[in-house]
């Protein structure tokens, strides 16, 4: 009984850090609508500048001191962000803002590499709570203890802020209605800066905390995001009562998970994650969010189908494409290969998430079924390849008709979080049902048949498939289903009074996404002759997601471009510089910046502008006849 | 009038939040090509009422029959795919499409091919498209994103999608809320003339008593949720129940008729 007890407040202990650093993602989210993907990033940081603080400066004040000293700078980073970058972007499609802080994320990953290095850094413990408290037998750290009742008392502290100070008011305002709030004559840029600066702190606080508990490593980023984003789901964005129940029941599924349930300890909290999303969407404490009101930046240029013209320069770049074996060797036929797989990728992902409006944010777990789907296929069945290649795709299809039929139940960033969960889901399953996946180990051995083996084949193969799923999605995407699809998306009330079933055209785009994604996987299983948890991971979902904001969310097919430029940029870092992840980071952010609405979007934008002054002149041009005659 | 068949027939409906009566046990019928009016002061219970009648509400009792069909519990999707078009207070279209392509998708679904993945959606229906907003005059924007229309356009676009499954009953909640007087008139001179034409009943709620008066062929009251009065324009402007609801307006159309007959 004991021992449960204390394993008991040792999930308490670490819910002060979850709760910390998921209020602080919660208040952003909740006043400005940014799903911060930096926030482990400052996590992350906060801890990194905490430990060089408390190393500096000896004795308690040297401690404690050092820590709220690290949660400021760390937030003083935090405001130079907001100014910086997000106040540019604020008006950007939905999502972008995930895709500036995401490249946050990365340039941070190799900074602190560059100042601390790459090894686990053991912190000191914490002066006055060295030791350890006995209870039946049992010891509990005293800094456990500390830290769990530090947690109410941030809440308290936070609770008194919102309720109690005109700031707190202000930001409760602009959390329900930021128009109005901005209406009333509110500085809404500084209270933004005031909201982010305040949720940077607590999660720098949060990180700064853990040192006397955990090592501080670079990794510790995505580590955090990930349980995070679970937290605030289930507790509701937005509430900060609810990040703090949410933080205590993910703890202690946690901390008892891996004593009941050892091999599914991973997934349960994602299990439970899920299962709260669906029976209450909005999450424990959330509020049902009110009809969004039309997302700035969205487009007004109706999309159109290619005319004969861009038809045959699209056939002209194919060929062209075609045409690299004759003078590429073969490490750049395998570079082209994959770039051509990520296209199929970006591109299924890309029909849903623009067409769709569904921003899938574990889009991995289809493309790495079709993997797995191709490697038992040909591993276990010793199937012939083109037989796997057709067949291999159906476990894509099949996982993307069970999760489907439950994401598109729900929409915006719930739903990006339910396919998040279900993606994790699926890695936990291939990464521990080491039986049937081989786990961390993968499934070796998957070459392709002869006939497709030599590195030219291979890269036609690859080729043909991509531009033939490209093709296929924009039929469908000027097909009667596609404007079906686009009719949801716009007005979800317009179209359920025309008759349409909104969640069955959702669903059914979510399969058709889903196997295309397969598809996909289901090639690079044959490109790499193996398949690992990776191909399912959440890292594979976000580059998805970069390649196709990167492209353009509001094009038809800005998400090939997405693929090429992103995929051929990363190879190519990794090959030429060990600090890939600054350049690629630095590369995000400067391209958000520079086109907000994706190259490609970027592209149209520029050309409908020339041709629009273009009927201007010739219109100018009839009016003077006019006059003249 | 005897020998027109009913569309709609609403018997005793029903509907109350905790303590509130927002409906209480309406009853009244459509017939085809009628028009009807259904007005009453803020919170008289007209949206409720509305919203139960094309399926986002679900009434507490009461029934409705349309077209034969008793639809309480149905979807708003069933509803249409009766026979029901529908028109909101602040317009619903798809703002990324063309205007064309507004109609063509209410057509794709009437036509029953929302789940075909093959076809052209631009060569789909594109003359029955032009018919329908030739018909509300709005022929010269086709090819013009929705997403650029003024206000007054967009509500007649969203009469031509509401016309496009051949609907035998147009439900139109405040079809004139927020448009020029000028346009006002217009929008529903064309409403009139088409549901005459057509054989369409149209049931509309409605602030601006000009509209009412003018267009209605019977007027509903509604006042805390109960019908206080029926008739014609007439009757119910001299009803005095319904001029102390609207005593101000009462009196100001009370006179601008005298005017009007005195010229």
């Amino acid at each position: 009984m004991a021992f449960y007890f204390a394993q008991f407040l040792t999930g308490l202990a670490s819910a002060a850090s979850l709760f910390l650093v998921a209020s602080g993602l919660s208040i952003i989210f909740g006043v400005t609508r940014i799903v911060n993907f930096a926030h482990g990033a400052f996590y992350m940081l906060g801890a990194y500048v905490a430990f060089t603080l408390t190393e500096r400066f000896s004795g308690a004040l040297g401690f404690w001191g050092g820590i709220v000293v690290a949660a400021l700078v760390v937030a003083v980073v935090g405001v130079l962000v907001e100014m910086v970058l997000l106040r540019r972007i604020y008006h950007a499609p939905e999502l972008f803002q995930l895709l500036a802080t995401f490249g946050l994320t990365l340039m941070v990953q190799d900074i602190v590499v560059l100042i601390w290095g790459p090894d686990d850094l053991l912190g000191r413990r914490a002066p006055g709570f060295r030791g350890a408290v006995d209870f039946f037998g049992q010891n509990i750290p005293s800094y456990d203890l500390f830290l769990i009742a530090l947690s109410p008392v941030v809440l308290g502290v936070l609770w008194l802020l919102f309720q109690r100070t005109r700031w707190g008011v202000l930001v409760r305002a602009a959390t329900q209605d930021r128009d109005m709030v901005a209406a009333l004559g509110v500085n809404q840029k500084w209270l933004f800066t005031s909201v982010f600066a305040l949720g940077v702190f607590l999660a720098a606080l949060g990180g700064a905390l853990q040192i006397p508990r955990d090592a501080v490593h670079h990794a510790l980023d995505l580590r955090i995001i990930v349980e995070v984003f679970v937290v605030v789901v289930i507790g509701g964005l937005g509430s900060i009562i609810g990040a703090f129940v949410a933080a205590v029941l993910v703890s202690e599924l946690n901390a008892f998970g891996i004593l009941i349930f050892p091999k599914i300890s991973i997934i349960l909290v994602f299990l439970v994650m899920a299962v709260v999303l669906i029976v209450r969407p909005w999450g424990l404490f959330g509020k049902p969010e009110a009809a969004a009101r039309r997302t700035p930046g969205l487009t007004v240029t109706p999309w159109r189908p290619l005319a004969a013209g861009e038809r045959w320069a699209s056939l002209g770049a194919l060929i062209l494409a075609a045409m690299l074996p004759l003078f590429a060797g073969n490490y750049a036929l395998t570079v082209g290969s994959e770039i051509a797989i990520y296209v199929i990728f970006a591109a299924s992902l890309h029909f849903l998430m623009s067409v769709g409006g569904l921003a899938s944010f574990g889009h991995a777990a289809y493309f790495g079924l079709g993997a797995y789907g191709v490697a038992f296929l040909a591993k276990a069945a010793g199937l012939p390849m083109i037989v796997s290649l057709l067949l291999g795709p159906v476990l894509g299809l099949l996982g993307a008709a069970v999760f489907g039929f439950f994401a598109v139940q729900l929409s915006g960033v719930y739903f990006a979080m339910l396919t998040l969960a279900f993606a994790q889901i699926v890695w936990s399953i291939a990464f521990q049902w080491v039986s049937v996946t081989g786990g961390d180990n993968g499934i070796l051995g998957v070459w392709p048949d002869k006939w497709a083996s030599s590195p030219a084949n291979f890269y036609w193969l690859s080729l043909g498939i991509a531009a033939l799923v490209v093709a296929v999605l924009r039929v469908i995407v000027f097909s009667p289903f596609g404007f079906a699809l686009r009719a949801t998306r716009d007005s979800p009330l317009r179209s359920e009074a025309v008759g349409i079933n909104g969640k069955r055209v959702q669903w059914t785009a979510f399969v058709i996404s889903g196997t295309a994604a397969g598809i996909g996987g289901a090639l690079f299983a044959y490109l790499k002759g193996s398949v690992f948890p990776d191909s399912l991971g959440i890292s594979l979902s976000v580059d998805a997601l970069v390649m196709v904001l990167l492209g353009g969310v509001e094009t038809v097919s800005g998400a090939v471009i997405g693929a090429i430029v992103f995929k051929a940029a990363n190879i190519w870092l990794v090959s030429q510089t060990d600090l890939s992840k600054l350049v690629l980071g630095g590369f995000i952010v400067l391209m958000v910046v520079a086109f907000p609405k994706g190259i490609v979007g970027r592209l149209e934008a520029i050309w409908n502008r020339r041709r629009s002054s273009e009927d201007k002149k010739s219109a100018l041009a009839t009016s003077r006849v006019e006059v003249a005659e | 009038m005897s020998m027109v068949p009913t569309l709609l027939s609403v018997q005793n409906l029903s509907k109350s939040y905790g303590g509130v009566h927002a409906v209480r046990s309406v009853s009244f019928e459509l017939r085809a090509g009628e028009i009807l009016a259904l007005i009453g002061p803020n919170g008289a219970g007209k949206s409720t009422c509305f919203d139960m009648l094309n399926g986002q509400n679900i009434p507490d009792s009461g029934r409705i029959t349309l077209l034969g069909e008793d639809t309480v519990g149905r979807k708003p999707r069933a509803i249409w795919r009766l026979g029901v078009g529908r028109t909101f207070q602040i317009t619903a279209t798809f703002p990324t499409m063309t205007v064309r392509e507004n109609v063509q998708v209410a057509l794709v679904s009437y036509g029953r091919q929302l789940f075909n993945l093959w076809g052209s959606t631009a060569q789909f229906a594109r003359n029955e498209a032009g018919r329908l907003l030739d018909l509300v005059g709005m022929g010269a924007y086709a090819g013009r994103p929705c997403g650029e229309l003024a206000y007054g356009d967009l509500k007649r676009l969203e009469l031509a999608i509401a016309l496009a499954n051949q609907p035998k009953l147009l439900l139109m909640d405040e079809p004139t809320a927020g448009m020029a007087p000028r346009e006002r008139i217009e929008l529903m001179r064309l409403t009139a003339r088409i549901a005459r034409e057509k054989s369409i009943g149209v049931l509309f709620t409605e602030h601006d008593m000009d509209v009412v008066f003018e267009h209605a062929d019977r007027i509903l009251v509604l006042n805390r949720g109960s019908l206080i009065a029926e008739g014609s324009p007439e009757e119910v402007r001299g009803n005095p129940q319904v001029r102390a609801i609207y005593l101000g307006e009462g009196l100001v159309y009370d006179a601008r008729h005298r005017e009007g007959a005195g010229a």
